[in-house]
């Protein structure tokens, strides 16, 4: 199931310029470790991979371990080369993967 | 005129005692928070706060029920329609008499009009419109109605406030009226406005409701913890409110 995200990046931007790119994720990142009310292990359920494509290439990837606090916050600088799409995709333990695309506009 | 002075002494310290029962001026929640906290706050990239208003957006849309019903279908734009609710929350309910605050109004407006089952409390689904609607209002002066209809549920508040409580027997007033400001371990004690809530808590990992805040200040003093939307933190929100009139809307905020 896709989860809420939110990113913050410019529409357009000049050509060779530097941006910022701002993600958030909502996901719970149950670490494995905690134990419930019966002292039953709470099963681990964390983002494993966080990848992001632009205009086709990889600009970013993180692994993600159980130590990340919930709604994992990523954010990065890269640089305009080309318009093209910005691909933002993450993938859970379970399997679930959560995919969000962006049009950056290089002028 | 010597008879009169110890009087008109005694009068000027009533009244200064009276005035001081609300903040002056109202201080912000975020104030007391550390730098990277406020600066989390205010960055809408960063401020884990807004994907529940992002999920909230979308359940506004969400037809549901029997009649496929949407808060949309009635309300339209929650920009326009819900600008400025917040502020005036909580409110008595003209049809049934009771004190409604935002979580209490989304449900009641589930069951009667769109006749489908009340989101349960602190459910991610009610965090997310709360969260959605109050958002609605940032920026807008809180100013709520506490004569009328509201007036006992506003006295019951203040009663709950100044009423000292559990093992540690404290009350409110006397962290967040004598202390405000002052050191508790590693915290600073704030005036205790609700300008922010819902807000995400970095200890809860989540957002969290004005009850569930509560709820731990309960726990704190070491008194009973009461139900979420219990009448009595009902009463104690609307006192709340009106002890930060002025106080512009500011939800979500980030908390320790």
């Amino acid at each position: 199931m896709p989860q809420t995200t939110r990113i913050v990046m410019p529409a357009s931007a000049k050509k060779g310029e530097v941006f910022q790119v701002k993600t958030i994720i909502q996901h719970e990142m149950e670490s494995g470790f905690r134990r419930d009310d019966r002292g039953l292990a709470i099963a681990r359920h964390i983002i494993t991979s966080f990848v992001v494509t632009y205009a086709g290439a990889e600009i970013f990837r993180a692994d993600v371990f159980p130590g990340v606090a919930a709604n994992p916050y990523f954010a990065f600088t890269t640089t305009a080369t080309e318009t093209g799409e910005v691909v933002f995709t993450w993938t859970d333990d379970r399997g679930d993967v959560t995919t969000e695309r962006r049009t950056l506009t290089v002028t | 005129m010597r008879v009169l002075l110890p009087v008109l002494l005694a009068l000027l310290a009533w009244s200064a005692a009276a005035a001081e029962e609300r903040p002056s001026p109202p201080r912000p929640g975020v104030e007391f928070q550390s730098s990277d906290t406020r600066q989390m706050q205010g960055d809408d990239g960063a401020n884990p706060g807004m994907l529940w208003v992002e999920q909230g957006a979308s359940l506004w849309r969400r037809p549901e029920g029997p009649a496929q019903m949407s808060c949309a279908r009635c309300h339209q734009d929650a920009a326009v329609s819900m600008k400025g609710v917040a502020a005036r929350y909580p409110a008595v309910d003209p049809a049934s008499g009771a004190l409604l605050n935002i979580e209490g109004r989304i449900n009641q407006c589930r069951k009667s009009r769109m006749s489908v089952v009340p989101f349960a409390y602190e459910s991610n689904e009610l965090l997310a419109l709360t969260a959605f609607v109050t958002h609605q209002s940032r920026g807008i002066p809180r100013k709520v109605a506490v004569d009328g209809p509201a007036k006992p549920y506003f006295e019951a508040g203040r009663t709950f406030y100044e009423a000292r409580q559990g093992q540690l027997n404290l009350a409110c007033s006397q962290c967040h009226i004598d202390n405000a400001g002052k050191r508790l371990r590693g915290d600073v004690i704030s005036q205790g406005q609700t300008d922010g809530w819902p807000a995400y808590r970095l200890e809860w990992q989540t957002m969290g409701s004005l009850h569930r805040r509560l709820r731990a200040c309960s726990l704190g003093v070491r008194a009973d913890v009461l139900d979420y939307g219990a009448p009595e933190y009902l009463a104690l929100e609307l006192y709340l409110a009106w002890r930060g009139e002025g106080l512009p809307i500011d939800s979500p905020g980030v908390r320790r």
